[in-house]
């Protein structure tokens, strides 16, 4: 016979005990794994950084002793650049004065982020929630209902999305001002999140249906099916759980992806408009002055690009670390 | 046996899986019966064995006995009670007796949930709540099952294969079944860990009393274990038979095959046995012979095997579907 039989059972159950043994949980190791990586950290602590930064942005510049909305227009020039040593970069003015209106550019900054973040982070959270609702509908009950988001999200795939922003932004923005939800920018906040959010999911719902395929295939799937789990159940404790990884990677890759959408459509004149400040229109502001005055630009583009790039990298981070195959 | 006495039994069972044609406007739909026509009834406490090569039915089988996939035609009658068509909500208490043990122990844990919180989610699920409550049941099971009870709050990837095995088992017993489908529980484990993985269902056996179905395509295991076997080819049965009876007088030209491949430890039978090797490769269960299904390999094949099916036939001791048995 090829199997040995052997009364073998004492051999595992005899270790020695020492206390009670706790097991490190999935996300324990990432944990550690994540810290091991130093850009990693490096990158998410700037992106948590500049999200508070933004949020206690009225304290913080009280603290530095800066105001967003006073203007200099005395040390201004006749073309509005500040005729200031260093473009106006002093002690009082830690980044400068924008050129035109004399304004703390650092101030301006910090509070121009708090509408740019509310952006990035109102479309990633309703992208987030459509995408994973309907991602896991579709991969988990499959059939009819799969079908049919599965068309719908083929026919938003290949919409031209941008073009429709720049065509339907002001009858849109109309429309929801007459309608009374928003006023003004706040209706424009609306017009982009909804718009952004509308041609975004798409993109995660495919990666989340493909995700929850794959896992309701999995034996532990069927044996929770075995024990009599309602679908319920296995969608939140057998699914969901296993799901997060995608998740944090999605969220930490879209936040910047949202941002910089956000400036592109400020900037073109399409999104959130002056007075309001938010780092589209510190952008488009700049160009103006990036001969006369190249230090505005190079500081307004420099910043976005060093969060939109924090953004990735920790996400980058995010995802190694979380990849049970990634076992460096 | 019959089917009135049977614990588990089974009528004519089929499952067949549509298989799309390419072509993204040609709905021409094939058909794969996995599983075609078996019929079995299980007496209380006997184990049962099913084997047969990769692609038999035998894993479709097993789980369409349990209802984790639904079967396309035939009946499946548990204590007397037709189940074939029983709706989510009525089976879900039949669901604490009928257990199933999977064959890839690391895809058959959550890699997200601790070793106590899968061991518990039957009673959860079932909302049972058992003597001394669900943290002591389930470190009186780990201890049952081989498992150190201190591993409790544990990850499935802190384990070996065969601890993942009896983290399973472990799961599968919690609410006491008294049918448990064991679709290859050790084909994934090493022969040693086989070994212990075994001793450990026999132990369940004798002590619990469980009915088990035991699937594998190893045969000295099934003969090691069970009490019938099932011999099937082409999501067809074969030959049914006890096991001693099938291994020393298999009935069915393919059960002599299966048999003659399994290999002997003394070197000098080994050399001098007879084997029979066949002939061709396993049809397309998309596209089955007529007649008998493996009237295309059988050395003893006639005209009327590639024309008629064989029913099953009382010869001997066993039960064959063959027109010219042993």
């Amino acid at each position: 016979m090829a199997v040995k039989i052997r009364k073998s059972r004492e051999l595992s159950s005899s270790r020695a005990s020492t206390g009670p043994i706790v097991g490190r949980s999935p996300k324990q190791i990432a944990w550690t794994r994540f810290k091991r990586n130093k850009v990693g950290v490096v990158s998410a602590i700037i992106s948590v950084g500049v999200i508070v930064l933004s949020l206690l942005a009225p304290i913080v510049t009280r603290i530095i002793g800066v105001d967003p909305n006073t203007l200099h227009l005395d040390v201004l020039d006749v073309t509005g650049v500040p005729t200031l040593p260093h473009a106006g970069i002093s002690m009082a003015h830690p980044l400068g004065l924008i050129p035109g209106t004399g304004r703390d550019l650092l101030a301006q900054l910090l509070y121009g982020s708090r509408i740019s973040f509310m952006v990035a982070i109102l479309t990633t959270s309703l992208t987030l929630f459509i995408g994973l609702v309907l991602g896991i509908v579709g991969g988990y009950f499959r059939g009819r209902v799969d079908a049919v988001l599965g068309r719908i999200t083929d026919f938003l795939l290949s919409f031209p999305a941008f073009f429709m922003i720049v065509a339907l932004s002001t009858p849109m923005v109309d429309r929801i001002q007459q309608t009374g939800i928003a006023k003004g920018n706040g209706a424009r906040i609306v017009f982009l999140v909804f718009f952004l959010s509308f041609f975004g999911w798409p993109y995660f719902s495919r990666l989340i249906r493909s995700q929850a395929m794959s896992l309701r295939e999995r034996d532990f799937v069927t044996a929770a099916q075995a024990m009599g789990s309602s679908n319920r159940r296995i969608i939140f404790r057998e699914l969901l759980p296993n799901l997060w990884a995608p998740v944090i990677v999605f969220v930490s890759l879209s936040l910047p992806g949202y941002l910089a959408a956000e400036s592109v459509f400020s900037f073109l004149g399409l999104g959130i408009q002056p007075p309001a400040s938010t780092w589209g229109i510190l952008l488009s502001n700049a160009t103006r002055f990036v001969t006369t005055m190249p230090q505005f630009f190079i500081i307004v583009a420099g910043s976005l690009v060093l969060v939109v790039l924090a953004f990735n990298l920790t996400g980058d981070a995010l995802r190694d670390a979380l990849d049970p195959r990634n076992d460096r | 046996m019959s089917t009135e006495t049977a614990l588990f039994s089974i009528q004519n069972l089929t499952k067949h899986f549509p298989v799309k044609k390419s072509g993204v406007f040609n709905n021409q739909k094939a058909l794969v019966k996995a599983v075609d026509g078996i019929s079995l009834d299980i007496a209380e406490g006997e184990t049962v064995g099913i084997v047969g090569e990769s692609g038999c039915g035998k894993t479709t089988a097993g789980r369409s006995f349990l209802k984790l996939i639904e079967p396309t035609s035939g009946k499946i009658i548990y204590k007397g009670e037709d189940i074939t068509n029983l709706k989510p909500g009525k089976m879900r208490p039949l669901r604490a007796e009928l257990q199933i043990i999977f064959q890839d122990p690391y895809s058959a844990l959550n890699p997200r949930q601790t070793i106590g919180n899968i061991i518990s989610a039957p009673f959860e699920i079932q909302g049972i709540t058992p003597d001394g409550g669900v943290k002591k049941e389930v470190q009186r099971l780990m201890e049952r099952v081989g498992l150190n009870p201190e591993h409790f709050n544990r990850y499935p990837h802190e384990f070996s294969g065969g601890q993942r095995q009896r983290i399973g088992i472990a799961r599968a017993i919690a609410l006491k079944p008294k049918f448990v489908v064991a679709d290859e529980p050790v084909s994934a484990l090493d022969v040693s860990i086989q070994a212990q993985v075994i001793n450990l269902l026999e132990d369940l056996k004798r002590e619990d009393g469980i009915t088990i179905v035991f699937i594998a395509h190893d045969l000295s295991v099934v003969q090691h274990i069970s009490d019938r076997v099932v011999v099937m080819y082409l999501g067809k049965i074969m030959e049914i038979s006890d096991s001693n009876n099938l291994y020393s007088a298999p009935r069915h030209p393919y059960t002599k095959a299966l048999l003659s491949a399994v290999p002997q430890a003394d070197p000098h039978i080994e050399r001098t046995r007879e084997r029979i090797i066949l002939s061709g490769d396993l049809p397309s269960p998309m596209n089955p012979p007529s007649g008998c299904v493996f009237s295309t390999r059988c050395w003893k094949a006639q005209d009327i095997c590639h024309s008629k099916t064989p029913e099953m036939v009382q010869v001997g001791q066993s039960q064959v579907a063959c027109h010219f048995p042993e």
